[in-house]
């Protein structure tokens, strides 16, 4: 079988104020003609770089400096950009990460659709539309007719996905790019979008290059794997082989940080670390309920469309109004962890939100160590002395940082507030760095200048800076790579069993939860579906969608060790 | 003691290496778009001329010297004399220093109300909101020149009129961008943990909200200055304001305007450029803060 790509001693650079920084160094890749290759790595590894030198399509500052890449036959390095644009969409196109940024969203989805098949002739505008909605049946929409009429904000990001995926094959080209297709969507979503790529790839005898940093993801849909590290390929082998018998450190390392069933959180760092020590500190009254929330309910209400609607309609007739959380009961007790795990729109955040004291329930109780800190507005919750005793670690550890904030003043933020005016600040500081294992020299540093994991340990350090009781922890590793995750969760642990403090660990990521957690919650459409132990909601799930869920959930086989 | 002591050190590299950061940027930025370098250098020029205007100046630009009225530029004369026969240059030179004390004051007026009321419009929202978005609407209902002329016309005529009516005129634009961007960052993560801190909602508003839109209001005020510059010697212009023989440029292109048919072109045409140039070199350097702030909206 000849192959369809060729990429050989691809060298590409960017010029930026500090010179010229080499993105992708000599790197080889081929593609076979009806083979799904994956291209895994970390953020920076140069894997999306690389995908973009093979379509053209990177930015200004970046150039292909060495090497060539032959695809059917076509030097794409030197071809003239008149062909490129021919080519691009008609013979090889790409799946982007974010279907809604990918998508106009002040144009109907099926005519987004034509414009690719007008744009490549591959339709005319008598049979444009049938064709539109043909593309939208093949990556199986329902009711593809109603669909065709619908705005991106109109459909769910799996929707959206489909639609994106739909353009992309809409003129049945040879060679289909997905970038991190699937980040940001559901397990279960994920694994429908994925198997549709799959199975149409098949169908039509397309060659794949699937690029993530998921290597579960990779090891289920891939025939063959590459690595790449910092802008170099450092494996490449078939991906049976490349699970069983990882030869290159870099890949081991990788393989070892990522969540699978059957290991213990140590068992993701590199090192063999000691098992967390048993809880030191002491747990007054472990066991006994720390917070109890009770028949929670927040409800939303439906907006009427417009002024028109909400005149012609009366009050009586108008909508129930939304309930993102629908009467939900649990406790978590003094030194536990509990997961709370469920898919986006489930009604998680919501809940982390209103037991943050961020949002106003509209029922139900929250008990925190004896007090109903549901009846305190959130507005009045900022100065109420128990405030300090809940605190959060943010999902985007970007995001949650003030831009122009040091290090040392965001962790200083809650301190500042709340500790007795004595404290000698900067050693406070630089003890909570210590804690959570941040050089004392990037104390004086802006986000901007810390790397993510550097960012996650800034912002626990400012959880748990006051000695909460209660940290709940907002997907924390959500937005880190997986070696970063497998730190920033063992850190988390090793300060659970240095404080003694209870964690609720809001997360989408089963196996990641199973690690951490005492106790899971389930939860669905704003209730709890199952609740127990980790150990029997995940190995023995009784309820169908958590068994949906776990099995959605790629993983890569395990190792034999 | 000592412990502070040796917490304070290493803040002072951190600042510095900080402070050479953006400065390093900022050349960068000049380095690659050497038309902001030119509009520094304008305004530096524009600066001294401000300050030092008196002493630069060749002659009295109050001084008129009947015998030598209406001369074209000469060696003497580098911009030519008026109807007076007072020196246009020494008039171009002094005049920088009230316009542009004008534009600075105004700007600096309107950036305090306008931003803080948009702050809160777009922070809190609701009532907030719907108060500082109506007073704005109302601004913007009237033609923006006839109202800074009404203004004038009703409070009086003097330079700190013409700041007040200059600053209201803009009170929209920044309430507006200040509001938008202030309610961009209501939900962001680092507003919630602001919270979590214990920060009361105007004490988010001031120091974690305020400090992160400034970039993006520094552009807005040095794009603003160049119109105020102009708003002023537009009130000029047309009688309202400052009043002659005080050197201002609107009243100097006012003087020089009659005379253009008579072929004394180099009254009115000076102390115009004078004004365009400023109206440029601020316009410029908005773009050029604009990049140095925020490298993705480059052009």
């Amino acid at each position: 079988m000849s192959d369809l790509l060729e990429v050989s001693g691809l060298t590409v650079e960017f010029a930026t104020r500090r010179g010229i920084v080499k993105a992708v160094r000599q790197v080889d890749i081929s593609v076979a003609k009806g083979e799904t290759l994956g291209i895994v790595g970390e953020s920076g590894s140069g894997k999306s770089v690389t995908s973009y030198a093979v379509m053209r399509i990177l930015d200004r500052a970046g150039r292909i400096a060495e090497g060539t890449i032959s695809f059917a036959g076509l030097e794409v390095q030197n071809a003239p950009e008149r062909q490129m644009v021919d080519l691009r969409g008609r013979e090889m196109s790409m799946i982007f990460q974010n279907p809604r940024a990918a998508l106009n969203p002040i144009r109907r989805v099926g005519e987004q659709i034509e414009d690719v098949l007008r744009q490549h002739a591959q339709a005319g505008s008598a049979d444009a539309r049938d064709k539109a909605i043909e593309a939208l049946r093949q990556v199986r929409i329902s009711r593809p007719e109603e669909r065709y009429r619908a705005y991106p904000f109109e459909l769910s990001g799996g929707m959206c996905q489909r639609v994106v995926i739909a353009l992309a094959l809409a003129c049945r080209p040879k060679l289909l790019i997905a970038d991190e297709p699937t980040t940001g969507l559901d397990v279960t979503t994920q694994k429908a979008v994925m198997d549709l790529i799959v199975e149409l790839t098949r169908e039509r005898g397309m060659s794949t290059i699937l690029i993530t940093h998921d290597l579960g993801l990779a090891a289920t849909y891939c025939d063959r794997v590459v690595v790449m590290e910092k802008g170099e390929v450092v494996e490449s082998a078939p991906a049976a082989m490349i699970f069983s018998s990882p030869q290159h450190p870099y890949t081991r390392k990788l393989m070892r940080a990522t969540p699978r069933p059957g290991i213990a959180l140590r068992d993701l760092l590199p090192d063999d670390r000691p098992a967390p020590p048993p809880q030191s500190a002491p747990v007054a009254d472990a066991g006994a309920p720390l917070l109890t929330v009770s028949g929670l309910v927040k409800e939303y209400p439906r907006e009427q469309i417009n002024f028109i609607s909400r005149l012609l309609r009366p009050a009586q007739a108008q909508e129930a109004p939304f309930r993102a959380v629908d009467g939900i009961s649990f406790e978590v007790r003094r030194g536990e962890s509990v997961g709370l795990v469920g898919e986006s729109g489930c009604g998680k955040s919501t809940t982390s939100m209103m037991l943050m004291r961020l949002l106003d329930p509209t029922d139900g109780t929250i008990t925190f160590d004896g007090q109903d800190i549901g009846a305190i507005p959130a507005k009045e919750f900022a100065r109420n002395p128990l405030r300090s005793r809940i605190q959060m670690v943010f999902q985007d550890p970007t995001d949650s940082l003030n831009p122009r904030f040091t290090a040392a003043r965001a962790i200083a933020d809650p301190l500042m507030r709340f500790a007795n005016h004595g404290l000698n600040l900067r050693s406070r500081i630089e003890d909570l760095a210590q804690l959570v294992g941040l050089p004392l020299d990037l104390l004086d540093r802006f986000p901007h200048q810390l790397s993510g994991g550097q960012k996650a340990r800034v912002g626990i350090a400012r959880a748990m800076a006051l000695e909460p009781d209660l940290v709940v922890l907002d997907e924390p590793t959500a937005a880190l790579d997986v070696s970063v995750q497998a730190v920033v969760l063992n850190l988390l642990a090793d300060l659970k069993a240095k404080l003694g403090m209870s964690y609720l660990f809001v997360s989408h990521d089963l196996h990641v939860v199973r690690l951490v957690c005492d106790r899971v919650i389930v939860m669905r459409g704003g209730r709890i579906v199952e609740q127990g132990s980790a150990a029997q909601v995940l190995e023995a799930p009784k309820a169908d969608y958590t068994r949906e869920l776990i099995s959605a959930a790629p993983h890569p086989p395990v190792q034999g060790s | 003691m000592s412990a502070l002591g040796e917490g304070a050190a290493p803040v002072a590299p951190g600042r510095l290496s900080g402070l050479f950061a953006t400065l390093g940027h900022a050349r960068y930025v000049i380095g690659g778009n050497p038309v902001t370098g030119f509009a520094f250098g304008l305004l530096g020029l524009l600066v001294i001329c401000a300050i030092f205007g008196p002493m630069l100046a060749p002659y009295d630009p109050l001084m008129s010297d009947t015998l030598a009225k209406l001369q074209p530029p000469s060696a003497k004369h580098w911009f030519g004399t008026d109807a007076l026969g007072r020196d246009i240059l020494s008039r171009v030179i002094v005049a920088a220093r009230l316009d542009l004390t004008i534009a600075v004051a105004s700007v600096a007026l309107v950036f305090a109300f306008g931003g803080l009321a948009g702050i809160a419009a777009g922070f809190f929202g609701g009532w907030t909101d719907r108060i500082v978005g109506r007073i704005a609407d109302t601004i913007m209902a009237f033609p923006l020149f006839v109202l800074a002329m009404g203004i004038v016309a009703a409070l009086g005529n003097t330079v700190t009129n013409i700041v007040i009516a200059t600053a209201i005129i803009n009170f929209p634009l920044y309430a507006r961008i200040a509001r938008a961007e202030a309610s961009v960052r209501r939900e962001a993560g680092y507003v919630m943990a602001a919270r979590l801190s214990g920060n009361s909602e105007w004490r988010i508003a001031l120091t974690t909200i305020m400090p992160n839109i400034l970039p993006i209001m520094m552009v807005q005020m040095s794009l603003t200055m160049g119109y105020a510059i102009l708003n002023a010697a537009g009130l000029s212009f047309i009688g309202l304001g400052v009043r002659p023989p005080t050197p201002e440029w609107g009243i100097m292109v006012a003087e020089g305007s009659g005379s253009i048919i008579s072929g004394e072109w180099w009254i009115a045409l000076f102390p115009g450029v004078a004004l365009m140039l400023a109206v440029f070199c601020f316009n410029l350097i908005g773009d050029g803060l604009r990049d140095i702030v925020d490298p993705q909206r480059r052009t």
